[in-house]
C-alpha cells in the first residue's frame, strides 16, 4: 500500500519496469530538474555520515580536557581550534551532530505517528474533532520556542527533555495537516463504497485514509526535523537545553559566546554545521513537497 | 460584515482559554513536586521552607480546582502575581520593559519588508532562472540560521572589528532618537532576516500565482511597462497574503526577539522572559508567554478582519 501510494504520488513512469527501478529513476529525474533539493539531500547525508562515524573520524575524546591548549586558533592539529578549557572543537562539532542528528529525527518521527492518531481522530470523528482541534489551535497560539523554553524549565535540561518538549510544541501543526487531507478524502467516493459495504471505520482510517495523508506528512516530517535542530540550539544556547557536558551545538556556542570578540571560531563553526543541517533539511523538505505535489509548486 | 467580525473576534476566546490552560497546566503537570523545581536550580539540595513558602505564593497547596478558579480570576482582573525572587508585581515588570521589545519589532519588521519584497517580486518575475534560485536559497538560508549565531557574527564584525555600532546595548529614547536608533540597528537586522526569509518566500509564491492571472496578460498586451505592470497590477493583488505571512511571522518574530535581546543586552520582554526562566521564576514566564500569545492572537484577528475588508470577495 505504502509502495504504491508513493509512486503514485512521485510522478508516473510509462517505462514498465520494475517498482524499484521506476522509485529510482523518477527519483533521479527530480534531483536533476530540481538541483537546490539534490543539493539540500546531498548535505544531510554528509551530516548524518558524520553523526554515525563521529567516533571514527580522526577524532578523540569530545570532553578531552588540555588546559594548557586553550583557545589554540584553527591548525593542523585542530582543525577548529580548541576552546576555553582546551577541547578540540573539531571533535566536539562532530559529536554534537550527533545530538542535533538524534533530536531531529526523534522528535520528526514522534510527532508525525502522534499527529496521525489525533488527526485520524479529529478528522474522522466530527465530535473528537472541536475538542482536538480547540487544543491544537491553542498550543499554536504560544510561539514555539517560548512554549519549548517554558517546558524546558520545568522537566529540566536533558536531550530526552527536549525530544519530548519539541513534540509538544511540533505536534499541533501536523495534527491540521492530517486532519485537512482527511476531512477531504472522506468525502471520496471509495470512502462512500466502503461505508456502504459495511467496512469498519478504524479499517477504512486504516487502509482508505492514512495512506493517501502520507505525501503531505513526508513534507511535514522534513520541516518538523529542521525545526526541532534549530530550536534544540536555541534551547541549549539559552541554558534550557541538555546539561553543558553534552556538546550539542547549542552548547557549544553557548561557552563562546563570552569569547566572541577575541575567539570567534568556538562560535563559527558549530553554527555553520548547524546552519548547513537546517538549510539541507529544509531545501531537501522544499524539493520533496514540489515533486510529491506538484499543485504545491506555487506555495511557499 | 459586521457579521464576520463578531464570529471572528468569538472565535479567538476559545483560543486564548485554551493557552491560558496551558500554561496553567505546565507547572501543575511537571513531574514531581513542582514547588520543589521551582525552589531549586538543578539537583543541589532545597531548604524546604522556600519550598513551602513558593508553595504557598502560588496557592499550590490547594485543590485543583481552587487553583483552577483563583487563577482564572486573578488574570480576568489583570494580575498577574508576583515574582518568586523580586516579589515585584509582574505586570509592572512587563510594563517597565515593552518600550524596546515594541521598538525592536517595529524596525525588525521595516527591515524585513524592505529587503523581502523586492527579493520576493524578482525571484517571481524571473522564475525558475538562477536568480530565483539563488534568491530562494538564501530566502531559506534566512531561517536556517539560529539568529543569536547572526547576531554575534555581526557584534564580531560591525562592533568589534569595524566598530560601526556599539556591540550592545540600549538607550532609551528620551536619551535622543539618533543613539536610541544606532543601538536598535543590529538586532531588529539580525531579527529581520528571519521575517525577512518567510516574506519573501510568500511574496514570490504569491506573485507567481498573480503573473498567471488574466489581467496580468491584458496589461503587458496593452502595452504597459514591466515595472508598471509588476507592481500596479500584480504586486497590488498579491498584497494580502504577504499581509497574512505577516502576521504569522509575528510568533517567528518574537521567538526571535528573545534571543536577539539578550544577545544585545536589549532589556526589552524576551530578557526578562529568559532570565526567568534561567531562574525558575515561574509566575514571570506565565505573564511573558500569556502577553505574548495574547499579542500574537489579536494581530491575527486584525489581520483577518482587515483581509476580509480589503478584498470583499472574501466571507467566511
Amino acid at each position: 500500500m505504502t509502495s504504491r501510494s508513493d509512486s503514485a504520488a512521485l510522478e508516473v513512469d510509462r517505462t514498465p519496469v520494475g517498482r524499484a527501478t521506476t522509485a529510482f529513476r523518477s527519483a533521479r529525474r527530480a534531483m536533476r530538474r530540481n538541483p537546490t533539493m539534490a543539493a539540500g539531500i546531498a548535505i544531510v547525508v554528509v551530516m548524518a555520515l558524520f553523526a554515525i562515524f563521529a567516533p571514527i573520524l580522526f577524532t578523540g575524546d569530545p570532553s578531552a580536557v588540555a588546559p594548557r591548549e586553550r583557545f589554540t586558533p584553527p591548525s593542523t592539529g585542530n582543525w577548529f581550534g580548541t576552546d576555553n578549557i582546551g577541547r578540540d572543537l573539531w571533535t566536539r562539532v562532530l559529536f554534537g551532530s550527533r545530538v542535533s542528528m538524534t533530536v531531529g529525527a526523534a522528535v520528526a518521527g514522534i510527532s508525525v505517528l502522534l499527529s496521525i492518531v489525533f488527526g485520524l481522530l479529529a478528522g474522522y470523528y466530527r465530535r473528537l474533532d472541536a475538542v482536538i482541534m480547540r487544543f491544537m489551535d491553542g498550543l499554536m497560539a504560544i510561539p514555539s520556542v517560548l512554549l519549548a523554553m517554558a517546558l524546558m524549565a520545568l522537566l529540566g535540561g536533558s536531550v530526552q527533555n527536549v525530544i519530548i518538549a519539541l513534540c509538544v510544541v511540533e505536534t499541533p501543526r501536523a495534527v491540521r495537516i492530517v486532519r485537512s487531507s482527511v476531512l477531504s478524502i472522506r468525502e471520496e467516493m471509495f470512502v462512500d463504497a466502503a461505508h456502504a459495504l459495511g467496512v469498519p471505520p478504524p479499517r477504512i482510517l486504516r487502509t482508505h485514509i492514512l495512506p493517501n495523508t502520507f505525501a503531505p506528512l513526508i513534507v511535514q516530517a522534513s520541516f518538523i526535523a529542521a525545526s526541532a535542530v534549530l530550536v534544540e540550539a536555541y534551547l541549549s544556547f539559552v541554558g534550557a537545553g541538555p546539561p553543558p557536558e553534552v556538546p550539542s551545538w547549542g552548547n557549544i556556542m553557548a561557552e563562546g559566546r563570552h569569547y566572541i570578540s577575541r575567539f570567534v571560531w568556538m562560535i563559527v563553526f558549530p553554527g555553520i554545521f548547524l546552519t548547513l543541517t537546517v538549510l539541507g533539511i529544509n531545501l531537501a523538505g522544499d524539493g520533496l513537497r514540489d515533486s510529491l505535489d506538484p499543485k504545491l509548486r506555487s506555495r511557499m | 460584515m459586521t457579521g464576520y467580525i463578531i464570529r471572528r473576534t468569538l472565535s479567538t476566546i476559545p483560543v486564548i482559554l485554551v493557552v491560558a490552560l496551558v500554561v496553567f497546566a505546565i507547572l501543575r503537570l511537571a513531574p514531581g513536586d513542582p514547588a520543589a523545581i521551582l525552589a531549586g536550580t538543578g539537583g543541589a539540595e532545597v531548604d524546604p521552607a522556600i519550598v513551602e513558602k513558593i508553595r504557598k505564593q502560588l496557592g499550590l497547596d490547594q485543590p485543583l480546582h481552587v487553583q483552577l478558579y483563583r487563577y482564572f480570576s486573578d488574570l480576568a482582573r489583570g494580575d498577574l502575581g508576583q515574582s518568586l525572587l523580586s516579589k515585584h508585581n509582574v505586570s509592572d515588570l512587563i510594563r517597565a520593559r515593552v518600550v524596546p521589545t515594541i521598538s525592536l519589532t517595529i524596525m525588525t519588521e521595516l527591515f524585513a519588508l524592505v529587503m523581502a519584497v523586492p527579493l520576493g517580486v524578482l525571484a517571481a518575475w524571473k522564475a525558475d532562472s538562477w536568480i530565483d534560485r539563488t534568491v530562494m536559497v538564501i530566502a531559506t538560508l534566512g531561517f536556517s540560521m539560529p539568529v543569536f549565531w547572526l547576531g554575534f557574527l555581526m557584534i564580531f564584525f560591525f562592533a568589534v572589528q569595524l566598530d560601526f555600532f556599539p556591540a550592545a546595548g540600549y538607550s532609551p529614547p528620551s536619551e535622543g532618537i539618533g543613539p536610541f536608533l544606532h543601538k536598535l540597528i543590529m538586532p531588529a537586522f539580525a531579527t529581520g532576516v528571519i521575517i525577512m526569509a518567510l516574506i519573501t518566500r510568500m511574496t514570490r509564491a504569491t506573485m507567481l500565482e498573480t503573473l498567471r492571472e488574466d489581467y496580468v496578460r491584458t496589461a503587458r498586451a496593452k502595452g504597459l511597462g514591466e515595472r508598471t505592470v509588476l507592481i500596479r497590477h500584480a504586486l497590488r493583488n498579491a498584497a494580502l497574503p504577504i499581509v497574512t505571512v505577516i502576521g504569522l511571522g509575528f510568533a517567528a518574530l518574537l521567538s526571535g526577539l528573545v534571543v536577539t535581546e539578550s544577545v544585545f543586552a536589549v532589556p526589552g520582554l524576551g530578557r526578562l522572559l529568559l532570565n526567568a526562566i534561567l531562574a525558575r521564576d515561574y509566575p514571570i514566564i506565565q505573564g511573558t508567554i500569556l502577553l505574548i500569545s495574547g499579542v500574537y492572537v489579536i494581530i491575527n484577528l486584525i489581520i483577518d478582519i482587515s483581509y476580509a475588508y480589503f478584498d470583499p470577495r472574501i466571507r467566511y
